[in-house]
């Protein structure tokens, strides 16, 4: 009865999250590109993001796609990710459960100032993107020493 | 989705603790067809040696440990995953011939196919002409 229960609410929550990340992908995140720390939406892929005083790593938990048909672009401090994620549907078979996105996604970013455009890598592993950019030597923490 | 179909009822496994590591419930479809039931679950960033898929009395659990390269000294700026551990199970019914679970993981996707046991197959009957 009560694992009967857990399962409606389970459903439920899935589906808010599910129209959440349809109205991200009609409506953005990509018009109103928000502050790092604020980027909106928890649409697919996930995102983690990390710094160091030489770079920025993004990290875009993407599993089951395709690494060549994903378009990575950085303008203006912005950075877009964006792709499809196809689940192929098995006709004839009986669904008891359909989490997994499926559909074209993007995400932005706003990157902090001072990133090289120049300087930017994407692996793709094991499900993970992983975007390292470099910073502008100018824009690194220099140590000033003390005579 | 019927409720006496297996796998419909699922026990969600909460962090048994307050203070327990929170978990990540990967995201699955689960589907049935003739031959057995197959679950695809999405865990990125677990490689087969942090995966962990077992099967005690009748309940099916999967669990990965997600790793990625950082560099040295990094520092987080934003986070949608906030834990390192994949966890979910699942009840299976008797029908499901679970010593025969075949599990493959691909680019942060885990593949588990459930045969049903082999009586319960659906078996086509030849009509011989004579």
């Amino acid at each position: 009865m009560f694992t009967g229960m857990n399962d409606i609410d389970g459903d439920l929550l899935e589906q808010f999250r599910h129209l959440e990340r349809e109205m991200d992908s009609l409506y953005g995140p990509g018009l109103t590109p928000a502050a790092l720390r604020a980027t909106a939406g928890r649409g697919f892929p996930a995102i983690n993001v990390g710094a160091t005083a030489d770079q920025i790593d993004i990290y875009l938990f993407a599993p089951g796609i395709d690494p060549k048909a994903v378009e990575i672009s950085i303008q203006q401090n912005v950075l877009m990710v964006s792709g499809e994620r196809r689940v192929i549907t098995e006709t004839g078979a009986d669904y008891y459960r359909k989490e997994r996105y499926d559909g074209p996604f993007r995400r932005v970013l706003t990157l902090p100032d001072g990133v090289n455009p120049d300087k930017v890598e994407a692996r793709y592993r094991e499900g993970v993107l992983h975007i390292t950019i470099g910073r502008l030597e100018t824009a690194k923490p220099r140590r000033i020493e003390v005579k | 989705m019927t409720e006496n179909n297996p796998m419909t009822k699922q026990q969600e496994q909460a962090p048994v603790a307050a203070d327990a590591t929170r978990v990540i419930r990967p995201a699955v479809d689960i589907f049935e067809d003739d031959t057995g039931i197959t679950l695809q679950a999405d865990m990125p960033g677990v490689t087969k040696e942090r995966l962990d898929v077992r099967v005690e009395k009748e309940t099916l659990s999967i669990a990965g440990d997600l790793k990625i390269d950082m560099p040295e000294g990094v520092e987080p700026v934003y986070a949608d995953i906030r834990s390192h551990r994949y966890q979910r199970s699942f009840s299976l019914s008797r029908e499901l011939a679970t010593d025969q679970i075949e599990a493959t993981l691909h680019n942060g996707v885990l593949i588990l196919r459930i045969p049903l046991r082999k009586e319960l197959q659906p078996c086509k009957i030849e009509v011989r002409v004579e």
